[in-house]
């Protein structure tokens, strides 16, 4: 019976994801290795030998290595501040935890607002007097204002969700640890890098798990806000089956992007290893 | 909630069916055209409210569209009725398509029927509402049009001067073009600029005329607003103010003129040296093989094609009427502007159509695609001109003799698939 | 921190309470610039959603709005609004339940035992979330139409409980392990069964955050459009109803649109912050 019970606790679980996501999934991947019926590589050969490719590759990677750490600090800092107050620290929470509920497509909707040329960023600088005229921040030849304001809106829209783990994997850290390593002299930043962060690490590896698969994923905010001067994975494969109608190399596209998950994955699985001897 | 065992999948999702989807009452009307929630809720209102029965009218994105309708095509039993769609999402389902010849077709030109056989000897769709590609102006915007310029009978070079003018002396650029994920440049060089140049908007895809053409634009991008690069509707810049000149498909420059009619004049597309090329666009509605009720769904279509009807999708979707209809005096704003500046552009003395493609089936948008791409290598990308054309007419080639399509106005008629030189 | 600091050094003790306020000065100004940075887009959205077309489309904007409401009526007039918001909240919730009930008893037995499959077994549900679902909705809506689940409340909701099941995995698998074994075994000493010693100490130990995971799932469905826009055709959600036509409205009404998905959201996780917070309740145990 003991040794049934993890795979009892699985069952639902696994066969549930055999019928909605192992099924279809299979079709999907020989769809990427057929064309005509027959088994080939021709889609994947296509979709690299397409000019769009290697940029949308390292557009997605870029995006992802520039914006995950710095919403991990941010995720930090926020759960740090906010397990120092008292007053109200459930309104602050709330507020923090507000861009969870916004949709990709509505925070694509609402940084475009900020960022287009008649929008409230150039608002508020003839404002204050500091420009004429409209500055065109998402223009195609500044792409490093493009990837500035792409950056911001996926900072903004996706640091809450790691802010949540993070924030319950903390409640679970017995303050007592904290109190005693005080009672010996440790300073905060001891405190923090020696107590708080080796206790953290499962709930780290499930936020930097799931952030960075939304990050190889992300797309509505970059079409919104960069139209097509900046090419990621997710929107090529969109173009490949839609717009192009060619299954097989959007098929393709999709292995890619898990491909690069699974790596990912298995790099964070590494790097916050959790000993079973260490864990509380 | 644990149905997870198939058995149990299949009985649970017997009972839902039996619970919560009763038979369908309307016909489910799935359609990429009036999209935009404000031409939906008219679709239903304005449009749809007068069929006997009532009609589901969904309006919905191109890839749910197109997925949701393989689902039904490929499952073998559907509950859409009528499909409506432009031309190019139409072609790629020449095979899973009802034959409407029964239809009453009758009023519509032979031009636009051919359009809706897709290369077959059957009608796969009926042409429903049309369309085509304007150019629109900020009444600021003329002053500094240049001296001589007619707006009627405007040429390249004088739309290179204007927009180069205007960025000089209002110290912004003025000029707009619809280059976003969702704007319709493709359809601006295959239909207007190059056939413009060229006279062709396949064979001579890489000429020396070609580079001209492209040449020119690139002239002409210098002096573009740079935020053209996210422009989807070029209405939203015109009203903004951020743009004051633009061109662009009539259904997107519409709230313009309708929000603001005092301020924006509508003209035709200018000319190049082999004249002033233009493409209609043309939506049909068509009825797929999995149709659960094919009598109901042909009088939809017929339902469709009324002139009363016609004239009431032109008030909902400003798209136009592929029937002779006699135009009420109360047409909004947009419709009073379009009509003109349509009639002078196709009336004109050097007027070339330049046709929708026919007979690429799914290939229809990497045909696309070849024009879109060679835009953003040459004007996004700046690589050299000749390079560029040199490798998209080999794609291109490819894609037309895998298709194996015969050429289509302006180009000449071909024997077999259509070459590029 | 409640517990004073042992003042052995009087210089040190002497220092304290400048350093302290000078902590919290830090402190209170970076929470109030992080609450700025969430809460200022939002701002702006609403003066958008609350303004006259003209005022959206003028330039320079203005930073308040003006109360304007013809944007937001178009919407509660479009016929089957009601419906659809309605169809969305029946099917974020019954995600919630099936990604739970699925998840959550995965993840415990990730957190508490070593046996053999156990990682392919995450890379699995993690999979789930690397693939990009627009493909896979054509399989599925072929899947669902044969079995009579399309154009229903719960295939879409199945659909949507797989995109949210490794949230719910992998949220409750750090939960669990975060509770030291050792209460349970405690608790099987004082002669609780394996259920009860579950029940009675790792539960109310993990509800805040099996809350928190059951949010997110609410918050995937309420704001997926996709597979609603193909599985659902009758029975659309309020996502599929507005967002995919928000692509291609005016300005104005995109953003009336923006704040009528955006609203609902805010208030459920309103309605939930205290099952999403009461963690802290816990944390001096």
């Amino acid at each position: 019976m003991q040794r049934a019970l993890p795979y009892l606790l699985l069952l639902p679980a696994t066969l549930f994801l055999m019928v909605f996501f192992l099924y279809p999934f299979g079709l999907v991947v020989v769809e990427s290795f057929t064309r005509g019926g027959e088994w080939t590589l021709a889609n994947y050969e296509r979709m690299v030998g397409h000019w769009r490719f290697s940029t949308a590759f390292w557009n997605t990677i870029l995006l992802t290595a520039v914006v995950v750490p710095l919403q991990l600090i941010m995720a930090l800092a926020m759960a740090t501040m906010v397990s120092k107050i008292e007053a109200g620290r459930t309104t602050i929470l709330y507020i923090f935890a507000i861009p969870l509920g916004i949709s990709d497509l509505a925070a694509g909707l609402i940084w475009l607002a900020i960022f287009t040329q008649s929008g409230f960023l150039n608002s508020m600088l003839s404002f204050f007097g500091l420009i004429d005229r409209p500055i065109f921040f998402l223009g195609f030849d500044n792409l490093l204002m493009v990837f500035i304001a792409i950056a911001l809106a996926e900072i903004w829209r996706a640091t809450a969700i790691m802010m949540v783990i993070i924030v319950a994997g903390m409640g679970l850290i017995p303050k007592e640890y904290n109190e005693a390593a005080e009672v010996f002299g440790a300073s905060r930043w001891q405190r923090f890098t020696k107590v708080t962060f080796p206790l953290l690490r499962p709930s780290l590896q499930t936020a930097l798990i799931l952030r960075v698969l939304m990050a190889f994923e992300v797309f509505a905010v970059v079409v919104a806000l960069g139209g097509t001067s900046f090419p990621v994975l997710m929107g090529e494969t969109f173009n490949w089956q839609f717009t192009l109608q060619d299954r097989g190399v959007a098929a393709a596209y999709a292995m890619v992007i898990l491909g690069l998950s699974v790596a990912f994955t298995i790099v964070i699985l590494r790097l916050l290893h959790v000993p079973k001897e260490a864990r509380i | 909630m644990k149905h997870t065992n198939p058995k149990a999948l299949a009985t649970a999702s017997a009972a839902v069916l039996a619970l919560s989807a009763p038979a369908l009452a309307e016909p489910l009307f799935w359609s990429t055209q009036a999209q935009p929630i404000e031409e939906t809720q008219a679709m239903r209102e304005q449009v749809l409210a007068g069929f006997p029965g009532g009609v589901s009218f969904q309006a919905s994105d191109g890839g749910p569209w197109l997925t949701r309708l393989e689902a039904e095509l490929s499952s073998g039993s559907g509950t859409i009725a009528v499909l409506g769609a432009l031309h190019g999402d139409l072609t790629p389902l020449a095979g899973d398509l009802v034959d409407l010849s029964g239809a009453d077709i009758a009023g519509i030109p032979d031009g636009l029927l051919e359009l809706g056989r897709l290369g077959t000897d059957e009608q796969k769709y009926a042409p429903w509402m049309q369309a085509t590609f304007l150019m629109a102006a900020n009444r600021q915007a003329l002053d500094y049009l240049p001296e001589g310029a007619d707006l009627d009978a405007l040429t390249y070079d004088e739309l290179i001067a204007w927009a180069r003018t205007m960025a000089e002396e209002t110290g912004q650029p003025r000029f707009g073009f619809p280059a976003g994920p969702q704007g319709l440049k493709h359809r601006f060089f295959q239909g207007y600029m190059l056939p413009s140049y060229t006279g062709s908007m396949v064979t001579e895809f890489r000429s020396d005329a070609a580079v001209a053409a492209w040449e020119a634009f690139r002239e002409l991008w210098s002096h573009a607003n740079p935020a053209s690069v996210s422009y989807n509707f070029m209405q939203e810049p015109l009203i903004s103010g951020d743009v004051w000149v633009a061109f662009d498909h009539t259904a997107r420059l519409a709230d313009a003129f309708n929000q603001m009619p005092d301020d924006f004049v509508a003209f035709p597309a200018p000319a190049g040296p082999e004249g002033r090329a233009f493409m209609p666009v043309i939506a049909g509605v068509a009825i797929p093989s999995t149709a659960p009720d094919m009598e109901t769904s042909m009088e939809l279509v017929n339902y469709m094609l009324q002139p009363e009807t016609q004239i009431a999708t032109l008030r909902a979707t400003n798209f136009f009427p592929v029937v002779e209809v006699d135009l009420p005096d109360d047409m909004p704003a947009s419709v009073r502007a379009f009509g003109p500046a349509i009639a002078a552009m196709t009336g004109a003395p050097d007027a070339m159509p330049s046709l929708l493609p026919v007979g690429l089936g799914t290939l229809g948008g990497q045909f696309n695609a070849i024009y879109a791409d060679a835009f953003e290598r040459i004007i996004l990308g700046r690589q050299d001109i000749a390079a560029v054309l040199d490798d998209q007419a080999a794609a291109l080639r490819a894609i037309m003799e895998e298709a194996d399509a015969p050429c289509w106005a302006p180009d000449a008629p071909s024997e077999g698939a259509c070459p590029v030189n | 921190m409640t517990v004073a600091t042992p003042a052995a050094d009087p210089l040190a003790a002497a220092a304290a309470p400048d350093v302290r306020r000078a902590g919290r000065w830090v402190l209170w100004t970076g929470i109030v610039l992080l609450v700025l940075w969430v809460l200022v887009p939002i701002y702006l959205l609403m003066v958008n959603a609350l303004s006259s077309p003209a005022e959206v489309n003028a330039f320079p904007k203005r930073f308040w709005p003006s109360f304007d409401l013809s944007s937001l009526t178009f919407f509660f007039q479009f016929q089957g609004v009601l419906e659809a918001l309605w169809n969305s909240v029946r099917v974020a919730t019954l995600t919630m339940l099936i990604s739970i009930g699925l998840g959550a008893p995965a993840g415990y037995a990730l957190s508490r035992f070593e046996f053999p499959g156990k990682e392919a077994f995450r890379f699995l549900v993690i999979m789930t979330r690397a693939f990009p679902l627009p493909l896979l909705a054509l399989p599925l809506a072929v899947l669902f139409i044969r079995t009579g689940l399309d154009d229903s409340i719960l295939g879409l909701a199945l659909v949507h409980a797989m995109l949210a099941l490794p949230f719910a995995v992998l949220i409750t698998f750090s939960l669990f392990s975060g509770i030291p074994v050792e209460l349970e075994e405690a608790a099987w000493t004082l002669g609780c069964t394996r259920i009860q010693a579950f029940v009675k100490v790792v539960l109310p130990l993990a509800a805040p955050g099996i809350a928190a995971s059951a949010i997110f799932a609410f918050v995937i469905s309420w704001n997926e459009v996709f597979a609603a826009a193909v599985l659902t055709i009758q029975n659309r959600t309020l996502t599929a109803f507005l967002l995919q036509s928000l692509n291609v409205s005016p300005l104005p009404l995109k953003f009336a649109g923006g704040a009528a998905l955006v609203l609902p959201a805010l208030i459920f996780i309103f309605a939930v912050r205290k099952y999403l917070f009461a963690m802290w309740g816990i944390a001096n145990r």
